[in-house]
């Protein structure tokens, strides 16, 4: 299996040098896809004969020399939030289960733009709601690393496709860290950039003020080359923005000398699992041995970030959600009694229980009377959060610190105590409310094996700085990715299990079926 | 009614812009397409589409609050108005609540001799909804989104006017400030202008406001005007009973001349707003305010006193035809092909408005060109045509646009000033009615009248009347 153990750009350097075949690339990963899918349900759909297609399509454009990039020919998996043409895109959610869009997304086309060969859509929490990837209509994604313990979320599938090499890179989305904590969790680089860099058209809104697409990969040579390709200014979405500064693959390189890292003192308080927290400050002393200056210092209003969050994320997915009423597309429920009896059978039925929480608390806050006391507020905290970041950044070029307070927890144990789940958000969100890029990179494993990622979070604009520190790190500690062990093995210990639900689940998916069509 | 009751009315208008496309996409605002053809993923609310918006709507509004003395709010945002109905595909619209674009502005209306300035609150620009569209047959709703997303403007009066005839008043003069404006066709019926009457009642003298109620649903004036009146006799009786006007939306039905309530203040919708996130804020500079100031098209007041100065018609005249954009522009480019504006004024004046008047048309459903109305007033005054055919032709004119230079001709219209033809017409009428030869010659100058409508009929109508008349008396001798 040497190819898999290939990275996007290292793979995209051999199909261009002839070596291998784009096609034979599917290939691997459909043997890898093959069998483990069984066991870790990365993907929602896995279209092998399509792959095979354009894998034909993109080999004829780099014979004949009209496609040059890095990507070129390279399998891809997509976040099954990001719309293709002709191709199911479901959010994980049952409510549109049948849905195929007219149009794909910007991001999407800039990949098939670049040669990229899109092999399916990763499962992901509903809705990009959640942060297990069990919240997914389709049933939960496991982590490779031990499929006890969930892939985090809400792009679970995507990172624990990468990590299981059943793809060389994916695509998620990130709204409060969906992107950078599957990737700690499943030991792989993810990047969220800053807000209006990669075009939201066609990536289904969770919280649009929040959301942005991002890459999710091997090491940060590969998430450059990635950034680079999805990366676009688009008329299409007025919140996206011209940037000159897009050649992202410039910032790599080995240097990170004066470079001043902060260290926000305030991420390593209550709560934060004492082997994190010595995986992080191991690797902060590395990046300091190559130079750079670092620095403990207070961030403030960290405790804020939570509640500012759910408010406006919950409101803007509250309004966001609206559109799935039975009525134009999408899950329809099979009887009912007029109009208002539709609505509330077709969505009562159609989202699942975290997205009905987040439509009941998004529906709330932005109720009369209580829009000042709620919404409002959790606009301010927004804006004074963006003001500490801005102090914080007169100071540093980066700030360091954990991805997620712990790794990743079991299955089950999250979705018992909402609250709980949502404060392991507590590093990743005040990212997304500032607009700030911010990437998660593997730092090595607690005692379970289970891997731990670092957060490096950048100015506006400075995704540069965090690839070249990435970058760096990895070159001194001569990591990518944590592979995991042998996924076969694992199989074994819970194949029984599996195929139970997921013939359970397959059940449940075409009874579905069967009443729409009715 | 034992007491002395005062009328309290604002209104709510809606106005469809005139833009080509959409506010948030390309889509065509074209009306009367086939159901569903003039639809894209952003308006019919398929997941994953963004609205992008359209600046032309920005311009109209702001071209709308100039003409409307409204202050131009100079960093205006959109809201999200939500409320789950099928022809909104979506389930929320695109509206403004906290930053509307124009604020404070007024328009002065004029009833009998007196001014009066009526206030607007604000104005703000929104998305259109779709059209349900109800087969009782088969008893379902279908849903049409050719309108979804068609820009509109709200424009909110403060509750200035006291009556019907000051309603009609106030959206006339809005409708001919926005015609002018060329900013809409604002067409009733059509429903590109829609107006929601808000109306109290309260004892004469009073300083507060009764309690309102609004009312849909009214397609003209003349709806309008009998809402009105129905209305405050329906909440007069209630006050003179003793009983509470309730707060509530009521449909008026044009048909039955009656209101029937929607839904009371209690079941009214919460729309929770909040700030459209998919869009960023519109700035508007002090560059971009001028831009649309110098583009302004000349208002009606302006136009008044340039026909004055350039057109020798009577101001009566001036006033009538400046009344809409759409006859005004027809008189003006009538009279530059064929200078006469008198002439062309009479015709619009007259005909025109008796042929509107009897097919129940608006100046803006005019179909006949400049061109051929100036070409009629060229044949007339060269004699080529009479008065009487003239009006025939003018008919055909106003119906079919027809070119009256080419349908006289293939017609046979044109008067006969062959001395020799009609010569002999002349001689067979006078041998064919002796009595009123006789009276003429006796002395009975009406009699001649007579001769000549008989030569007319004869001739068709085509004889030149004024030679007629000069030859019958010549040979009468």
């Amino acid at each position: 299996m040497e190819l898999l153990d290939l990275t996007a750009v290292e793979l995209g350097k051999k199909i261009r040098q002839r070596e291998v075949s784009a096609a034979e690339a599917v290939e691997a990963v459909f043997a890898r896809a093959e069998t483990a899918e069984p066991l870790l349900h990365s993907y929602v759909t896995f279209n092998r004969e399509d792959a095979l297609a354009q894998a034909e399509e993109v080999q004829k454009k780099i014979i004949a020399g009209e496609l040059t990039g890095p990507l070129a020919g390279v399998p891809v998996a997509v976040k099954d939030n990001l719309c293709i043409a002709g191709e199911l895109t479901t959010c994980s959610s049952k409510i549109l289960s049948d849905y195929r869009p007219t149009y794909t997304a910007e991001a999407v086309r800039n990949l098939q733009r670049s040669g990229a060969v899109i092999l399916g859509k990763t499962n992901m929490d509903e809705f990009a709601m959640g942060s297990t990837t069990e919240t997914s209509w389709y049933g939960p994604t496991r982590n490779p690393h031990h499929p006890e313990h969930v892939p985090g979320g809400s792009s679970g599938g995507s990172c624990a496709a990468v990590a299981a090499q059943e793809c060389f890179y994916a695509l998620g989305s990130d709204t409060g860290g969906s992107i950078r904590q599957p990737s700690s969790f499943c030991g792989v680089v993810g990047l969220k950039p800053t807000y209006g860099t990669v075009s939201r058209y066609g990536l289904i809104a969770y919280g649009s003020s929040l959301d942005q697409i991002g890459p999710i990969t091997k090491d940060a040579a590969d998430c450059a080359a990635v950034l680079e390709a999805i990366a676009s200014y688009d008329e299409k979405d007025s919140t996206s923005i011209r940037r000159e500064d897009l050649h992202f693959t410039e910032a790599l390189t080995e240097d990170v000398k004066g470079l001043r890292i902060g260290i926000p003192a305030d991420y390593f308080g209550e709560g934060l699992d004492e082997e994190v927290a010595e995986a992080i400050r191991a690797a902060a002393n590395i990046l300091e041995e190559q130079g750079a200056v670092v620095e403990r210092f207070h961030l403030s209003l960290v405790d804020y970030a939570i509640p500012a969050y759910y408010v406006i994320a919950s409101a803007e997915a509250s309004s966001n959600l609206e559109r799935f009423d039975g009525v134009k597309y999408g899950y329809r429920t099979a009887d009912y009694d007029g109009l208002h009896n539709m609505y509330k059978k077709t969505r009562s039925e159609g989202f699942g229980a975290e997205v009905k929480r987040r439509i009941m608390l998004g529906s709330f806050v932005l109720s009369s009377g209580y829009y000042d006391a709620y919404y409002l507020k959790a606009l301010k905290t927004k804006a004074l959060i963006k003001q500490a970041f801005d102090q914080a950044f007169e100071k540093y070029d980066l700030l360091l610190g954990p991805t997620a307070p712990t790794t990743a927890p079991l299955l089950g144990e999250s979705l018992c105590d909402p609250l709980k789940m949502y404060l392991g958000d507590i590093y990743t969100i005040a990212v997304n409310l500032a607009g700030l890029p911010g990437m998660a990179v593997p730092v090595g494993r607690d005692q379970n094996g289970l891997p731990i990622g670092m957060q490096l979070i950048g100015n506006h604009f400075q995704e540069k700085i965090l690839l070249r520190a990435a970058y760096t790190y990895e070159c001194a500690t001569n990591r990518q990715f944590e592979k995991p062990a042998d996924i076969e093995k694992l199989q074994e210990t819970c194949r029984e299990k599996t195929v139970r639900n997921t013939v359970e689940k397959k059940e449940e998916v075409s009874a579905g079926k069967e009443v729409q069509a009715r | 009614m034992k007491k002395q009751y005062e009328t309290v009315i604002g209104l709510e208008v809606h106005v469809e812009l005139a833009t080509k496309t959409k506010i948030f996409c390309g889509c065509s605002t074209a009306f009367g397409a086939a159901p569903n053809t003039h639809t894209c993923p952003v308006c019919t609310g398929m997941p994953g589409s963004l609205p992008v918006l359209n600046r032309q709507v920005v311009e109209y509004a702001m071209a709308i609050g100039l003409a409307t003395n409204c202050e131009i709010t100079r960093v205006c945002k959109f809201d999200r108005k939500n409320y789950f109905y099928p022809d909104n595909p979506q389930n929320y619209q695109i509206s403004q609540l906290y930053l509307p674009i124009a604020r404070n502005g007024y328009v002065e209306i004029e009833t009998g001799n007196t001014v009066k300035k009526i206030r607007i609150h604000e104005m703000h620009m929104e998305e259109d909804a779709g059209k349900l569209i109800h087969d009782e047959w088969d008893d379902t709703s279908l849903v049409d989104y050719n309108r979804s997303g068609v820009p509109l403007v709200e424009i909110v009066s403060e509750p200035d006017m006291r009556s019907s005839k000051e309603v009609i008043a106030y959206l006339e003069k809005l409708r001919q400030i926005i015609q002018y404006l060329g900013a809409s066709d604002c067409k009733l019926q059509e429903g590109s202008m829609r107006a929601d009457v808000n109306l109290s009642v309260r004892e004469a003298g009073s300083e507060t406001f009764g309690t309102r109620t609004e009312m849909k649903n009214l397609n003209s004036f003349k709806a309008i005007a009998r809402a009105i009146e129905g209305e405050r006799a329906r909440q007069i009786e209630l006050l003179e009973e003793g009983r509470p006007v309730i707060q509530e939306t009521r449909r008026w039905d044009d048909n039955k001349e009656s209101s029937y309530a929607m839904r009371s203040k209690e079941d009214a919708q919460d729309y929770r707003y909040f700030p459209e996130p998919d869009l960023v804020p519109i700035v508007i500079s002090e560059e971009w305010i001028a831009r649309v100031r110098s583009r302004q098209p000349e208002l009606r007041s302006e136009k008044l006193k340039r026909y004055r100065k350039e057109f020798d018609i009577p101001q009566y005249d001036a006033e009538i035809l400046t009344e809409s954009k759409s006859m005004a522009d027809l008189f003006e480019a009538a009279t530059a092909l064929c200078q006469k504006p008198k002439k062309v004024s009479n015709w619009l004046m007259g005909e025109t408005m008796r042929l509107m008047k009897e097919n129940g048309m608006e100046p803006e459903d005019l179909k006949f060109s400049p061109e051929n109305l100036a070409r009629l007033v060229c044949l007339t005054e060269k004699g080529v045509i009479n008065s009487s055919v003239a009006k025939e032709v003018f008919e055909k004119i106003f119906h079919e646009d027809i070119n009256p230079e080419v349908y006289v001709e293939e017609q046979g219209l044109k008067t006969v000033n062959d001395e020799g033809a009609l010569r002999e017409t002349l001689k067979k009428v006078i041998a064919e009615n002796p009595q009123a030869v006789a009276d003429y010659r006796g002395g009975k100058e009406k009699a001649l009248g007579a001769l000549v409508g008989q030569t007319m009929k004869m001739m068709k109508g085509k004889a030149n009347p004024g030679m007629v008349n000069q030859m019958l008396r010549e040979m009468l001798q």
